[in-house]
């Protein structure tokens, strides 16, 4: 199996308020299809390590390689690029933008990225809506749908650009067991039908008993 | 790359959500052009008329022949002496004539002269308005007064009558609106005129003068070149003085000063016989632009307000953009067609509320003594105000979003991610 992500010696240190080591050479491997989930007490640098893989946080020391490719150092553009088209996000809070429609904001990343038509983006968002059911609330105000949908809105969004890995940061930290339930059920049959990658950054674990691989940190190092 | 569509689209729903702050910073823009266009149109205008009550009547070169003093008095070329230091008590100006020696050639030659758009001849002279026993002191200027309309606008100025009355009426006079009302006249009788020299000439009244300087008005009269000449006993060459219109008023300095040299006459340019005016216009213009620049920075102080909050408030999106693979450079556009949104449609409403304003102005009336021709307030509709004011709202609006939308690029959208 082709591996999807790879950390090589990640380094990374909190300049402020005083020298503080936060991950201590970090090496792993994703592979494509595997469903990830990085365990690990408030702290230990998950969270840190989730943002550089993001490549959001571009202040750290190793490698990076996404689809074999090196990422580490490109410039501040072409990782925006690489958010765009490879990278989707599912965060803690829905971070919906709230004036927009709910197909709006699905939309959005790909007109960003503007490889399809109007049309052709229309069309997937609502596909991507309907796998996840909530197509009847395409229209909606993204203010206006419960937390529990935001959540799936923000998982088509990350879907829409079809791209190799999602990343989530404590995607279901914020939602009660039913609708955690419902995201986890998402993510599972994403990787298992669509053979998609996946790392989450969990607390929950129930969640992550059920990933194919737990990754537990401690003070800035991978224990398993 | 850059894909406007998205960044329009947002920029639009941003602004639309928001609209009263929008407008509100709009109304900013608004007002400042459209005082801008007010002010700059009504100063203009108001310089333009002062201007014109002035120099549209005054020549580009005024020739005549300066009464004053030999510049080289008489011991000096004595060579004898030359090394010696002399005092003159008391020099007295030398006797010459007041008429321009040779007047006709010279003013033929001056009007074959490619800059030269006229070169019209005058004869002054004092004269004694005569009233039963009163006399009047006062000027009396023989002119040609078709080309002096023509040329000098002079037709602005008679307030009954005609200049072609003037050119086909012998003896007729063109009385100063002053004298006239001191003497109760009216358009029609007949004054009598006394030169210095004596005799007692009728004149008759074909027209009233009016030149707004009320001074002006009370002595000064104009007649026929032709009948001066009579009245003086003087032949048709006595000319005194030269008037130049000129094509391009910038060669008037050049020009004064190669006729001076050539012909030995005092050339005056307009320049330095009215070089209190331009002081005058170029200050009015100063306060003109002052008071715009100052609405003008006012509200782009008001619209960097406005997106400074916008961003504060819109800090979740500008992450969650930047997240999902917007780069910084595309959120700063976002925000700076915001401001620039703004910008152009409080700009070209302020050039119609400035356009309205002005064009009201326009319609209400302003009449004075002082000022025959004006009906209304004046104005200077210059197409060229709309351009700067357009251009001036598009750049306070541009340096206004400017600050502000380049905080928004260098929003790290991590440290908001994770402080949630």
């Amino acid at each position: 199996m082709s591996i999807v992500l790879e950390a090589k010696h990640i380094n990374k240190y909190f300049k402020k308020p005083v020298l503080f080591h936060v991950l201590k050479d970090i090496n792993f491997q994703i592979k494509k299809g595997e469903f990830v989930s990085i365990m690990g007490k408030s702290g230990c640098g998950k969270s840190t390590l989730l943002y550089i893989l993001s490549t959001m946080d571009t202040d750290y020391e190793g490698e990076l390689l996404l689809n074999n490719q090196l990422i580490t150092n490109q410039s501040r553009d072409h990782l925006s690029y690489i958010r765009n088209k490879h990278i989707g996000f599912v965060f803690q809070f829905h971070y919906l933008l709230s004036e927009f429609s709910v197909l709006e904001n699905v939309m959005l990343p790909a007109k960003k990225l503007a490889e399809k038509s109007h049309q052709e983006i229309e069309h997937d968002a609502f596909e991507k809506l309907k796998m996840l059911n909530i197509e009847h609330l395409a229209k909606k105000r993204a203010s206006r749908v419960s937390g529990g949908e935001k959540q799936r809105i923000a998982i088509a969004r990350a879907l829409i650009n079809n791209p190799l890995i999602i990343m989530g940061d404590e995607p279901t930290g914020n939602l009660d067991s039913y609708n955690a339930e419902n995201v986890f059920n998402i993510f599972k049959q994403l990787s298992d039908e669509q053979g998609l990658s996946l790392l989450v950054v969990t607390h929950d674990e129930d969640f992550a008993n059920k990933t194919d691989r737990i990754i537990q940190m401690a003070d800035g190092n991978i224990l398993t | 790359m850059t894909n406007w569509n998205v960044i329009l689209n947002i920029a639009k729903t941003h602004l639309l959500t928001k609209i009263k702050q929008t407008a509100t910073a709009a109304l900013g823009v608004t007002f400042g052009i459209g005082a801008y266009i007010t002010l700059v149109c009504f100063m203009t205008g108001l310089n333009a008329m002062l201007d014109d009550l002035i120099l549209n009547q005054t020549p580009h070169i005024h020739i005549y022949n300066e009464i004053e003093p030999s510049e080289k008095q008489p011991i000096s070329l004595y060579a004898n002496i030359e090394d010696s230091f002399n005092v003159v008590h008391s020099i007295k100006p030398k006797l010459t004539q007041k008429k321009i020696h040779n007047a006709l050639p010279i003013i033929k030659y001056l009007e074959e002269k490619e800059a030269v758009r006229g070169a019209l001849p005058q004869v002054k002279t004092q004269i004694f308005y005569i009233a039963g026993s009163i006399e009047l002191g006062g000027n009396i200027t023989g002119i040609n007064p078709v080309d002096e309309a023509r040329l000098f606008n002079m037709g602005d100025y008679i307030v009954e009558g005609s200049a072609e009355a003037l050119q086909n009426t012998d003896n007729g006079i063109l009385l100063g609106i002053g004298i006239a009302k001191k003497m109760s006249l009216k358009v029609g009788d007949r004054v009598q005129v006394s030169p210095i020299n004596g005799g007692i000439f009728p004149l008759k009244i074909v027209g009233l003068y009016q030149s707004g300087i009320a001074d002006l008005d009370a002595i000064q009269s104009f007649t026929n070149i032709k009948t001066i000449q009579r009245i003086l006993g003087k032949a048709k060459n006595y000319i005194t003085d030269i008037n130049i219109k000129l094509y391009d008023i910038e060669q008037a300095i050049p020009l004064s000063k190669k006729i001076e040299q050539q012909f030995n006459l005092t050339a005056i340019d307009i320049k330095t016989a009215n070089a209190q005016f331009e002081t005058g216009t170029t200050i009015r213009n100063l306060i003109t632009y002052a008071v715009s620049i100052t609405l003008l920075i006012v509200a782009g102080f008001g619209i960097y307000n406005i997106l400074n909050m916008l961003i504060y408030e819109k800090m979740n999106d500008i992450a969650i953009l930047k997240a999902t693979g917007f780069s910084g450079k595309d959120v700063q556009l976002i925000f700076m067609s915001q401001a620039m949104i703004i910008g152009f449609v409080g700009g070209v409403l302020g050039l119609l509320v400035g356009f309205g304003l002005v064009s009201i102005i326009d319609t209400i009336p302003f009449k004075t003594e002082a000022l025959p021709t004006v009906e209304t307030y004046p104005i200077n509709l210059n197409p060229l105000f709309f351009i700067i004011g357009f251009s001036f709202a598009m750049l306070s609006t541009f340096l206004a979003g400017y600050l502000p939308s380049k905080k928004a690029k260098k929003i790290d959208p991590v440290k908001i991610i994770r402080g949630q």
